[in-house]
């Protein structure tokens, strides 16, 4: 017998019913502007997204072009795997090899740009306070993350980031033959003389990172243990989004004219839009 | 040609083959099979990509291999691993001292953003590589990070990066074993605005032995 009272469906909807309004950790805020914590300066009616994510957690949004996007590692040990899409043509995707090749870096930080695979800018980092990022290791996957933690898949304790994108892409009609090479926000990784990686975990809690969308884009994050933390209880930690209207960058933006590979970067997406 | 400086191939020659300049390539090779790739002219960047037979979705991923190998750079001993984490191939010998691997294929559209609006009309190698896919029935969605045997991009204490001129010279090779079945698809490189292949794109060798 149950201790709930569900045996006919009127009883089973008063007992479903009475579960709306409860709150925990991981969750979205909807709508968003109810969110508990607005971002400095943005009105209320301005926020598009407001959810944490939990470890091993996933989330996924389509931002228009000008929505800022704010990850948030709350607790010092969020390590938010991020996809992006051209939300019009999601077969444009991010292009990690092109994105440190032509800014000539292999380094993300503020200033710096996210590049599709078509020559174009997805989105803008406009703040980083981490310091602390990685474009060369990517995301874990059911082998490593079983080879770690014993298990690696979505129905257990220790999900893996490359499982967490397959459920984000077939949510938005994309699979496997979609999933990317990723950005690892919040932990980094320092590549040494000999061609060495270098994991220096993640830099604190509350650091974040903003990016402004540069065309529209659908963005997928994965909130799994980095695949060279080498600490053995899946070290990850819960990690906050949120998101609000903004303005489409101007052509004086310091950004956009900071060198001239990332301004012919901006003149092909706004070419791309021009109709 | 020059073979004095590469080791005896195991086994039968099963294919033999230049590849043009300028031109894509593919072949199926099969486990425990061995491909040699030979830098003709020296200094000719060979774009790669490779895809399991079996399951076309499962394919080489720079960032499973730099993972799993803790270095950016591929040496002999390399594992080249999967998206999936599986090793694909290991580079079980080369005369050249490493082989990059974030350095990325050429495309049009990224030759407009770091060279200038002029070289779009530049061929590249990702019209290498959607050519030689598209035989097999793939396409775009199937374009991932490659591996760009022959070719040199260093990275500098402060993350300074860039295709500088190469370290390989006419007759230098490399051998990759085959751990699973596998189709490659092959852009030898042709572009003309970096040291990648010496400004001036030359053919290269491909051995097939087993």
């Amino acid at each position: 017998m149950s201790e709930h009272n569900t045996a006919d469906p009127k009883s089973a909807r008063a007992h479903a019913r009475s579960m709306g309004g409860t709150r925990v950790e991981a969750m979205p805020t909807v709508p968003a502007m109810d969110a508990a914590i607005r971002p400095d300066g943005v009105p209320a009616e301005a926020m598009l997204w407001d959810e944490t994510i939990a470890a091993g957690g996933y989330a996924a949004k389509r931002l228009n072009r000008g929505a800022r996007l704010r990850l948030v590692d709350t607790k010092g040990d969020a390590c938010l795997s991020m996809l992006v899409f051209n939300a019009e043509r999601p077969i444009e995707r991010l292009n990690i090899a092109d994105t440190i090749k032509v800014q000539w870096n292999a380094y993300l930080g503020e200033g710096r740009l996210l590049l599709s695979d078509m020559g174009k800018v997805m989105m803008s980092i406009t703040q980083d306070t981490s310091g602390r990022h990685d474009v060369f290791c990517g995301a874990s996957n059911a082998a490593s993350n079983a080879a770690r933690y014993g298990d690696g898949d979505n129905w257990g304790q220790h999900p893996n980031a490359r499982d967490r994108f397959l459920l984000a892409c077939a949510k938005f009609g994309l699979g496997r033959k979609d999933i990317h090479a990723c950005v690892n926000w919040f932990k980094g990784v320092t590549v040494l003389t000999d061609g060495a990686t270098r994991f220096d975990g993640g830099a604190a809690a509350n650091v974040a990172v903003t990016l402004r969308a540069e065309m529209d884009v659908i963005v997928m994050l994965a909130n799994c243990s980095h695949v060279l933390d080498p600490r053995p209880d899946y070290p990850v930690t819960t990690a906050h989004v949120s998101a609000w209207r903004g303005a489409v960058t101007p052509t004086d933006d310091p950004i956009r004219n900071a060198t001239p590979e990332g301004l012919r970067a901006f003149l092909n997406v706004e070419e791309d839009l021009r109709r | 040609m020059n073979m004095s400086n590469q080791p005896e191939l195991p086994g039968e020659i099963l294919l033999d083959e230049i590849v043009a300049a300028r031109a894509p390539w593919t072949a199926i090779v099969r486990r425990g099979q061995t491909l040699r790739i030979v830098d003709l002219e020296g200094n000719q960047a060979v774009d790669f990509l490779m895809y399991s037979l079996d399951d076309d979705a499962e394919r080489y991923s720079l960032q499973d291999t730099i993972a799993a190998q803790g270095n950016l750079f591929l040496r002999t001993g390399t594992v080249l691993r999967s998206n999936e984490g599986r090793p694909m191939a290991t580079l079980t010998g080369t005369s050249v001292a490493y082989h990059d691997t974030i350095g990325g294929a050429c495309s049009c559209e990224s030759n407009t953003l770091r060279y200038g609006h002029h070289t779009k009309a530049q061929h590249a190698c990702v019209e290498n590589f959607l050519q030689g896919n598209a035989r097999y029935g793939r396409g775009k969605r199937d374009m991932a990070p490659n591996i760009n045997w022959f070719m040199n991009v260093p990275v500098e204490a402060d993350g300074a990066l860039g295709i500088v001129d190469g370290i390989s010279a006419p007759g230098l090779y490399v051998d990759l074993r085959a751990e699973m079945d596998l189709v490659m698809v092959v852009s030898n490189c042709p572009q003309i605005n970096n040291p990648c292949n010496g400004f001036n794109p030359t053919p290269v060798r491909m051995i097939v032995a087993a």
